[in-house]
């Protein structure tokens, strides 16, 4: 049998200097005598296009709950139970994929891509939400979303972060959102998707990084209200936004009434109760005035700023680019700074393309990169300038109040209010005459 | 007090919101339009296109699953049925026999079976393939390259983004429509 041992060491040397093209019939297939029929390649089935309309009633149907429960019903209870559900449904069962967060990637890459086709689903998970927060404020967050609920179910002993550190972390949402659109709108990656830190746990496997990530923002939302939520999540931008004009929205005390004892702003994990204007407030002062015209006149300035420093995100950010990544590194070859080849470049080179189009379309990414860098700078440049004027502007406030944006409309605040004890007070007993 | 009421007062800032809301839906529903047509009919799922794929082996410790999705599979018709398949013993046996020693798959994954003198069917037993893709060079290079990797749909979890298709340093992954989804080198005669 060492005969075997020798033949093939031969068969790899004449292999290798008659260079063999692929999908070479070396060995005719047989004629078989026996009778033999070939076997077929079995093709199983992907899961079936009529799933991802099940799925999207799903999600219809507990946007609807939510907002029953949170908005109409004023019920924690109800809200907890449909966390529960959506998590089994959403994370564990559909494997958290695909999401309302990542549907923003599809989404962007639809408009910037003309040949690629847009799942349907993607688009219902993005435009779901949005709709139902216009009316209901954040209902999505506070039962359906996969990523809210796993969060929301291991917070046992919520710590309060001083406000001014959670308004700065609250900006490291639009970065991420800012990159996440940039990248897919390039055709580069899907960074959401890469970056997800709980779809391991949905999974039951995962890289080690994501599985760690995601380790580490459970036992920080132990004691933090849904870290992911508040200071990285994506969506957060487009929900914030749109529910500063819901029409309705969560109120603490029933109808809104307020007697001022502040129980809710130590019932809400996530700083979204705001604190009533003092009566005796003085009237904006020529001092406050000034800053804001200061402000808005700074405006375009902290703008240009900022989109002149993005602009310098292109060299690191084009790396994300496949085809940067290959030319580069075909160019350190051809260079001779760099010894022997890679898979991807070897591959390449087996291919026989010529290196000059490869090099022009690196090219042409860097420079969208950089056009696009001085994009996603204004953008950070205009959300700063827009709080700074929000921040200066006075607004009257005559209760504790569910912030429009920020409320996650979870329903823990209800209970706090002694207003709302009565209210449910009366209708038991009520319920029991 | 059950209804969750409207915000009764008229105020400069409530006209506002109610003004920036009409705003903002009926954009919604302008870019929900939009949207839509561009959905097309069918959707789309991953798959390995087997002439570019250079078996790197990156399908089986790339995929976000344990296991990965991407496994070998066989064309038949294409096959020699050696007896001294490249794909199936490892660059030097010590007998042409299915002795593990002898194995290149480093999960015995292949099933060898005799036809007929001097034939032999290649079968991936696919609870074992891991997409390692060693069999695939070897048959590539040696053989008649009828072993190759396709992405099985019925492990697939269809990725938003294939985590294997960021890391092939082929391109070799592409999307293909649900109805058509394998990138078989031979098509299955209809029966
Ligand atoms: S903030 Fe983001 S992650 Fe959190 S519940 Fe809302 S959509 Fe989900
Ligand atoms: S419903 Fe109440 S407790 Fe929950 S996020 Fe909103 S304000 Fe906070
Ligand atoms: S990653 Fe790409 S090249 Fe590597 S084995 Fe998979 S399909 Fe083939
Ligand atoms: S060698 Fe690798 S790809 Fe081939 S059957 Fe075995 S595990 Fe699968
Ligand atoms: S789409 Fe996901 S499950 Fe399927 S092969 Fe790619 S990474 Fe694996």
């Amino acid at each position: 049998m060492n005969i075997m041992a020798r033949i093939i060491p031969v068969l790899i040397l004449l292999a290798s200097l008659s260079g063999w093209a692929q999908d070479v019939q070396r060995f005719p297939p047989p004629d078989f005598e026996s009778g033999y029929t070939f076997p077929m390649t079995q093709t199983p089935a992907p899961r079936g296009v009529v799933m991802s309309y099940v799925d999207i009633a799903v999600l219809f149907a507990a946007l609807s709950l939510a907002s029953y429960f949170s908005i109409h019903k004023r019920n924690r209870q109800g809200v907890f139970y449909l966390t529960i559900f959506s998590l089994l449904y959403f994370g564990f069962y559909r494997e958290g994929c695909i999401c309302a967060i990542g549907a923003i990637q599809n989404v962007t890459l639809a408009l910037f891509d003309p040949n690629y086709s847009l799942p349907l689903a993607a688009v219902a998970f993005f435009l779901l939400p949005l709709f139902f927060t216009l009316f209901f404020g954040r209902v999505f967050c506070a039962g359906v979303c996969p990523l809210g609920a796993i969060q929301d179910l291991v917070l046992i002993k919520p710590m309060q972060v001083p406000r001014w550190l959670h308004q700065a972390l609250g900006m490291l949402t639009y970065v991420y959102f800012g990159a996440a659109v940039l990248f897919a709108a390039m055709g580069s990656a899907f960074i959401i998707c890469k970056y997800d830190p709980f779809v391991s746990f949905f999974r039951l496997t995962g890289s080690i990084t994501v599985v760690t990530l995601g380790v580490c923002l459970l036992i920080i939302g132990m004691f933090i209200g849904r870290p992911y939520c508040l200071y990285l999540c994506p969506y957060s931008v487009l929900l914030k936004a749109f529910g500063q004009f819901s029409q309705w929205r969560v109120t603490v005390g029933p109808g809104g009434d307020c007697v001022q004892c502040d129980s809710c702003e130590d019932a809400c994990p996530f700083n979204a109760i705001t604190k009533p204007t003092p009566d005796d407030a003085p009237p904006p002062s020529e001092v406050d005035k000034k800053r804001l015209v200061l402000f808005s006149v700074l405006a375009p300035v902290v703008i240009l700023v900022a989109a002149w420093a993005g602009s310098f995100s292109a060299t690191p950010f084009s790396q994300m680019d496949y085809t940067v990544r290959l030319a580069e590194r075909i160019a350190l070859e051809d260079a001779g700074a760099v010894e022997g080849f890679i898979d991807a470049s070897q591959s390449f080179r087996d291919s026989g393309q010529p290196a000059a189009p490869l090099f022009e379309s690196a090219r042409r990414i860097r420079e969208q990169y950089v056009w696009g860098g001085w994009i996603l700078g204004a953008f950070l440049g205009f959300v700063i300038a827009l709080k700074l004027i929000w921040h200066s502007v006075q607004q009257t406030r005559i209760a504790y109040e569910a912030d429009r944006s920020d409320c996650l409309a979870c329903g823990r605040c209800y209970c706090s209010c002694p207003l709302e004890r009565k209210r449910l007070k009366q209708l038991k007993s009520a319920s029991f005459v | 007090m059950d209804k969750p009421k409207k915000e009764t007062k008229i105020t400069r800032r409530s006209v506002l919101r109610d003004g920036v809301r009409s705003f903002f839906v009926l954009s919604m529903g302008g870019a929900s339009g939009y949207l839509v047509s561009r959905v097309q009919a069918e959707d789309y799922v991953w798959q390995i296109d087997p002439h570019k794929c250079i078996s790197c082996g990156n399908c089986a410790s790339h995929c976000v699953l344990e296991e990965s999705a991407s496994k070998c599979v066989q064309s038949y018709p294409m096959c020699g049925y050696c007896k001294l398949c490249t794909g199936f013993f490892n660059a030097a046996p010590s007998a042409l026999d299915t002795g593990a020693e002898n194995q290149l798959c480093p999960t015995g994954a292949i099933i060898r079976t005799f036809v007929e003198d001097p034939y032999f069917d290649y079968t991936i037993d696919e609870s074992l393939c891991i997409g390692c893709a060693k069999c695939v060079k070897w048959c590539e290079a040696f053989g008649n390259a009828s072993l190759y990797l396709q992405v099985r749909h019925d492990r697939c979890l269809n990725c938003n983004e294939c985590s294997i298709a960021l890391a092939c340093p082929a391109d070799a992954f592409v999307r293909v429509p649900k109805s058509k989804p394998y990138r078989l080198k031979i098509e299955n005669k209809p029966e």
